[in-house]
């Protein structure tokens, strides 16, 4: 089921949340929402699941209008809140067992998706105890758990991994990277490496505006990819081998990161790839290149550069 | 209606598990046993066949242990968060505010169910009228219902439990008092409406035996503008956030 959103905006009072913004999630495809605090992404995910309505624009899926058909849509989608909420009273397994009759799973089904449930989100040792007695981690798998009870093909998922410890993140992330392969998900994260690690494409809001839409990749692309290139050379003194690389007509900058080791980290003009001719100009002095690796740009800092305004 | 259902039973389950219901069942049937055959103007006492006295305490005991049920009904929810995913889910907001007042609904019937023993006891002992005695537990039961609409509906204008209780018990004191002692105090068409404001006036008129089309017009009226009031409140959350 695929998500399309239509020049959606909302406003809360005077301040604009989101402001015009389109996009679509194929289906089957998992979309990683980043943004700073307050960009928006909340907001458009409650917009999404029919929580908050919008002042203009609409959301589509599957191809059906969420301002039309919003009792048949909410069937298809599975939400997780920032605050993951749950009644801390209630047995994990009465939880899901609500959870599950309230999505309209059949009544004698119903087991059978709480203990595939319990399985899939590693739940088995705490299904007894009330939700109150939870640890974060396993709090945030009940909130999972309740999210894809009713098999939706639709998942939004608002920081899934907040206050989760290091082995606890992985699990949740090749979870989501499974359930990516036949559902459509959209997860917002301010862990950019999380977007790398779990997304098939990323989406940078800012001020509720969208300011990127795109594969990490293409996002690297587009950002100012000068060349960086971190070079070893030995076997010549460090201020002739410094003039000479500058020399070079395709290097912009070259700056010392280690002299006592001949270490340079060298900046290419825009466009342009210095490899060969540092390899060259080694040659030509009988220089050994020992080291050689090219620094990608940082997705911090294309998150930086679109988000700082 | 079946989602209805899924929401009264887990509400109701709610209730006994935070042991509010076995608090307020006790107090209750404490309370209402005490002055039906011990204290005050009971059976005993007025010496006759009748019921009147239980039925006149529950008018108040109800009309205060009510809020102290709903009043986390939604706010609770509000507060905690659990709202958002509960709107979220396919389910319609009408049919959450229909189930949470079934709920506590069913949690009264309850009550009321177990004070079946006065009823067999006095029949046993007296000659009951019968009619008077059904229509005394259906004026409780209409009672019971619009203060939990009206209990409802304070519980979904806050996040705060102890707001909702008192909005809900401020508005109740209007219907179960307050125009009571206002129309004996005007005159005229203005007497007149408050009379027919009145909760107590309405009350009163089906303990007496004779359940009149006006008195029901008037409790169901009244409950369904607390039900559509809590669904309109529910609903301003899309545009306020």
């Amino acid at each position: 089921m695929d998500i399309r959103i239509e020049k959606l905006t909302k406003k809360y009072g005077y301040q604009k949340a989101v402001d015009n913004i389109s996009f679509s999630v194929k289906t089957g495809e998992i979309v990683g929402f980043l943004g700073p605090n307050g960009a928006g992404k909340t907001t458009t995910m409650k917009i999404i699941t029919n929580y908050l309505n919008c002042e203009e624009g609409d959301v589509f899926i599957g191809g059906k209008s969420i301002k039309n058909d919003s009792e048949e849509i909410k069937k298809h989608i599975g939400y997780l809140p920032e605050s993951n909420p749950l009644y801390n009273d209630m047995p994990v397994i009465d939880y899901l067992e609500f959870c599950a009759a309230l999505q309209g799973i059949e009544k004698n089904y119903i087991p059978t998706r709480v203990r595939e449930m319990i399985k899939v989100c590693g739940i088995n040792t705490e299904k007894h105890k009330k939700i109150g007695e939870l640890s974060k981690g396993f709090r945030q798998r009940v909130g999972l758990a309740q999210a894809m009870i009713h098999d939706p093909a639709i998942l939004i998922l608002d920081e899934p991994t907040t206050g989760l410890d290091p082995n606890q993140i992985v699990e949740i992330r090749r979870l989501i990277r499974e359930l990516g392969k036949e559902k459509t998900v959209i997860l917002s994260t301010h862990i950019l490496s999380e977007v790398e690690a779990t997304c098939d494409r990323i989406l940078i809001i800012n001020n509720g505006s969208i300011v990127a839409d795109g594969t990490a990749e293409s996002l690297r692309k587009q950002a100012k990819g000068n060349e960086v290139l971190t070079v070893r050379i030995e076997d010549g003194d460090t201020d002739s081998i410094a003039r000479t690389l500058k020399a070079i007509s395709t290097i912009d900058a070259v700056d010392f990161t280690d002299r006592s080791k001949n270490r340079f980290e060298i900046q290419s003009s825009p466009g342009c790839s210095s490899k060969r001719e540092i390899f060259n100009v080694c040659v030509k002095n009988s220089w050994v290149l020992t080291e050689m690796t090219a620094s990608e740009t940082k997705l911090e800092d294309i998150f930086r550069e679109l988000t700082l305004n | 209606m079946k989602s209805i259902l899924i929401i009264t039973k887990r509400e109701l389950h709610s209730f006994f598990d935070s042991l509010i219901a076995y608090i307020m069942l006790v107090l209750f049937l404490g309370f209402s046993g005490f002055f039906t055959w011990l204290q005050g103007s009971d059976v005993f006492l007025i010496n006759q066949a009748t019921l009147r006295p239980f039925f006149s305490i529950a008018y108040w005991t109800l009309f205060f242990f009510i809020p102290a049920l709903t009043m986390r009904l939604i706010a609770e929810e509000k507060k905690s968060g659990t709202i958002e995913l509960l709107l979220t889910k396919a389910i319609s907001d009408r049919q959450v505010v229909i189930g949470k007042f079934l709920s506590t609904l069913t949690l009264i019937l309850i009550a009321l169910l177990l004070t079946l023993p006065y009823v067999i006891t006095v029949s046993s002992i007296g000659n009951l009228d019968t009619g008077e005695v059904i229509c005394g537990y259906l004026g409780l039961l209409m009672m019971s219902a619009t203060y939990i609409s009206i209990g409802l509906y304070s519980s979904s204008i806050t996040s705060n439990q102890i707001v909702a209780f008192l909005i809900s018990l401020f508005i109740g004191l209007f219907f179960h008092i307050i125009f009571d002692v206002l129309k004996s105090s005007a005159t005229g068409f203005i007497g007149d409406l408050f009379n027919m404001l009145s909760l107590n006036t309405h009350f009163e008129s089906i303990s007496r035996g004779v359940v009149d089309s006006k008195d029901i017009v008037y409790f169901l009226s009244l409950i369904t503008l607390g039900l559509f009031l809590t669904e309109v409140s529910l609903s301003k959350r899309k545009t306020n956030g």
